[in-house]
């Protein structure tokens, strides 16, 4: 019998590479943090900036956001309350040490969730990953500012922060 | 029994047209609302003015923050051309020729108009501007 070889160790190199990214995704990689994908908190939280992954911080933290939306980092972002207990409701259990403890990896490393930080970019882990952009690229017109995850983080509404 | 397609047509079409005054669409009821509230804090008010409207989008304040002086500073100077907010997002054209879905929801209308007029103005905005302004995007 004639076993074609090749093409069958092509196929498997195939299928064990998307294993392991896939693996690396599941297991908090640390570069997926799956998308909103509940309606109202995609349009609520994500008409003025993208719309932050849940597992990007502790559910104490969404908490403390929540309550006070009327001052949202110098914004005033208030909406109905019972919007915001849906959106809250939603964010604490997809939050990093919920539901989306299996994507925020080392996110919560040295984050004491009862100090709440509201700042994704101020855990550890995110400086750490961002300590190689010099200040010009933060300052550059198409960034402006670190919540700008998508200026250079093209696929991050897919959830994927690659580099 | 027969049945004419023609006339199966026109009847399905009657009945999901709508009928009299009483059924405008949710702008033109909004912009009547906001032309009562005109009216009633100011009784010489005349009807809004697209004209007006323009003027608001563009001009430049200084009651609201120094980053967002006007409602152009996000959405741009052009209505028909897509905006981006101070975090980088892209905000959809406000001209109704170019996001036809846009004022037909008018808690939505209202939200906005609270946040941006807030942001902006560093107040809210008379039922007058928002009529003014909503005129604007409505011929735009």
């Amino acid at each position: 019998m004639n076993i074609p070889y090749r093409p069958l160790a092509l196929g498997l190199l195939v299928i064990s590479f998307s294993a392991l990214v896939l693996g690396r995704a599941q297991a908090g990689g640390g570069h997926y943090y799956p998308p909103v994908t509940d309606t109202l908190v995609k349009e609520e939280c994500g008409s003025c900036h993208l719309a932050f992954a849940p597992s990007m911080l502790p559910a104490s933290s969404w908490k403390r956001l929540m309550a006070n939306l009327k001052n949202h980092f110098g914004d005033d972002a208030s909406i109905d309350p019972q919007a915001a207990a849906r959106i809250t409701d939603y964010l604490v259990a997809n939050a990093a040490d919920g539901a989306g403890k299996r994507y925020s990896g080392k996110l919560l490393q040295g984050v004491s969730a009862a100090n709440a930080p509201l700042r994704i970019t101020e855990l550890p882990k995110w400086v750490r990953e961002h300590r190689e952009v010099p200040g010009w690229e933060w300052k550059h017109k198409d960034v402006r500012t670190k919540a700008n995850c998508l200026a250079c983080h093209g696929d991050a509404e897919a959830g994927f922060y690659d580099e | 029994m027969h049945h004419n397609p023609a006339a199966i047509l026109l009847a399905a079409t009657l009945a999901v047209l709508p009928t009299g005054p009483a059924s405008a669409g949710p702008r033109e009821d909004q912009l009547a609302q906001y032309a009562s509230a005109a009216k009633a804090a100011n009784p010489a008010f005349a009807g809004f003015s697209a004209e007006r409207g323009k003027t608001l989008h563009t001009q430049a304040f200084t009651g609201g923050k120094p980053d967002t002086p006007a409602c152009a500073a996000c959405h741009g100077k052009d209505p028909r051309a897509a905006g981006r907010t101070p975090t980088g997002k892209s905000i959809d054209p406000v001209a109704v020729s170019a996001a036809p879905t846009r004022y037909t929801d008018p808690a939505k209308v209202e939200k906005w108009f609270k946040r941006n007029c807030n942001e902006v103005l560093g107040r809210e905005c008379s039922p007058q501007e928002k009529g003014d302004w909503l005129s604007f995007m409505l011929t735009q």
